[in-house]
Formats: structure tokens, C-alpha cells, sequence
């Protein structure tokens, strides 16, 4: 396990504290990269059935609601800055600063999710849910039904990789209230911003594709 | 920053009905997105970029081999 006291600021297996931090660094974007092959493969279902019914998904996205969507990707942007902040407050061994910011990076996700399940309770109200009474009443159902299928699975994969990351936020932010995280020691902070950074990344593409399909159709 | 790439996001809610746009605007937000990113890969190693590269350069593997099939031929 890496040994965060000041007397050996580098754990034993690496030469130095900076070959130490590109492992981290590495290490996490390994794990990022199997992430963007994994949220790609749903991204070109996407592509190749927007490609196929271009009318059906331009008119089922009109169910989505726009402004919502617009607030949580304001919602992940504003998260995502608060958590380069966070790093920056361990960086400088200010733990009020890193406990508040992950707080409030924390509560930017559970935002977020939130606003996602008040629009999954409209869809289900709405009928638009596949598999739960289905009924949609515009041309092309079996189509505009794909589009649905493609919305929950990859909203709903990404919610819970949210989740997850609100998870490793609040565990950190434990820690980091513990005065676990100093300038010599901040890697979980900083590998867990890259996962979060990840994550509305996805989101960024995520709404546009889903959401304004219909705008310019 | 995060403010700058929301208003661009929410911005072509009002554009026409071009597909360009589309695919000019996501990529702006993701080159400013990835410049975000780059704090930190600015940073990385070489060895590091190399792998976060390597998962766009899949990605585009992925994408170019199934649309070369799906656009060139009617599926159904």
C-alpha cells in the first residue's frame, strides 16, 4: 500500500514520488479508456439506428425535455469544476477547501440524479418507458420504441456510473475531513476528478444526441 | 470555462436545420472539453497520452469500420 507519511514521500515499488503519480495517472486512464470503448459501443447502437430512422428518432425526441437536460449538463459542468478546485485544495494541503469543494461536487451529483429520475417519472407517466406499457402515439413506434431502449440504457448506465462516482466522492471527502490528503499525498483526489471529468464528458455528448435531435430537423 | 462550453451547448437550441452545425459545434465542445482534460495530460507522461490517445484512436476504429459497412449499402 503506499506509505503517505513525510518520511518516505514515495512508495517503495517506484523510483521516485513522480514515477508514482504517472502510475496513478496511467493507471486510472487505462481504466478510462476501457470506459470510452464501453459507453462507444452504445454510442455507435445509437449511430447506426439514428442513421437507419432518422424520422422516427427526431420525432421521439421531442418527448424529451430540453430545459432539464440543459440544467443537469450545466449541473456536470458546474461539478466537474468544482472538482478541479477540490484537487487543487489538496495540492495545497488545504483541507477546508478539499472537504467543501468534494461536498459540493457531491451534491452537484446527487442534483443531477435527481432531476434524471423526476424525467424518468414523467416517461413513465408519458407511457414512453419499453417494456412498461409502451404506447407511443406519433409514426413509427417500433422505431421511436428503439430510440426509448437507447435513451434508458445509456442515461441509465450513466447515472450509474454518476452514482458510483458520488459514491467515491463521499468516501474521499470522509477521508479528506480525517486530514488524510496533504500536498504529498492527494493521488486518490486527483484520479478520482479524471473519472468524474470522464463521466460528464459522456453527458456532454450524451444530451445533444438525445435530446436535440429535433431541433434541427 | 464550464460556463463559456454551456452556453455553446445550449446555444444551437436556436440554430436551423443544418447537420453541420451539429457535428462542428459537438466538436468544439469536445476540443474545449479534452483542453480541460489536458490539465492534467499536459502533465502526464508520454506514456500516459499515450493510452488516452490510443482509447480515441479504438474509438475511431470502432466507428469508421461499422459506418463504412452501414453507409455504404441499404440495410433493409
Amino acid at each position: 500500500m503506499v506509505d503517505h507519511s513525510s518520511a518516505a514521500p514515495h512508495a517503495h515499488q517506484f523510483d521516485d514520488i513522480q514515477q508514482q503519480h504517472e502510475a496513478d495517472s496511467l493507471g486510472m486512464w487505462v481504466f478510462l479508456t476501457t470506459e470510452i470503448l464501453f459507453f462507444g459501443a452504445l454510442f455507435l447502437s445509437y449511430g447506426i439506428y439514428r442513421h437507419a430512422y432518422p424520422e422516427a428518432f427526431a420525432a421521439a425526441s421531442h418527448f424529451m425535455d430540453v430545459i432539464l437536460g440543459g440544467i443537469n449538463t450545466a449541473v456536470l459542468l458546474g461539478s466537474s469544476l468544482t472538482v478541479v478546485l477540490a484537487v487543487h485544495a489538496a495540492q495545497h494541503g488545504e483541507r477546508k477547501r478539499l472537504v467543501m469543494f468534494l461536498i459540493f461536487t457531491i451534491i452537484l451529483g446527487l442534483a443531477f440524479l435527481s432531476i434524471k429520475g423526476v424525467e424518468y417519472s414523467h416517461k413513465f407517466a408519458e407511457h414512453l418507458v419499453p417494456g412498461v406499457d409502451f404506447q407511443y402515439k406519433g409514426p413509427q413506434p417500433g422505431h421511436a420504441e428503439i430510440y426509448f431502449i437507447l435513451y434508458f440504457v445509456m442515461t441509465g448506465i450513466h447515472a450509474l456510473h454518476l452514482l458510483i462516482g458520488v459514491g467515491i466522492m463521499t468516501v474521499l471527502a470522509f477521508r479528506a475531513s480525517k486530514n488524510r490528503f496533504g500536498p504529498d499525498y492527494f493521488a486518490p483526489i486527483e484520479v478520482s476528478g479524471l473519472y468524474w471529468h470522464f463521466v460528464d464528458i459522456v453527458w456532454i455528448f450524451l444530451y445533444p444526441m438525445l435530446y436535440l435531435i429535433h431541433v434541427y430537423h | 470555462m464550464a460556463l463559456l462550453v454551456l452556453t455553446i451547448s445550449v446555444a444551437y437550441i436556436d440554430l436551423g436545420p443544418y447537420n453541420v452545425i451539429i457535428a462542428l459545434v459537438i466538436a468544439a465542445i469536445k476540443a474545449s472539453l479534452v483542453a480541460y482534460f489536458f490539465m492534467h495530460i499536459r502533465t502526464s507522461s508520454r506514456l500516459t497520452w499515450t493510452v488516452a490517445i490510443g482509447g480515441f484512436f479504438w474509438l475511431f476504429i470502432l466507428f469508421s469500420l461499422t459506418f463504412s459497412d452501414f453507409l455504404s449499402r441499404p440495410i433493409y
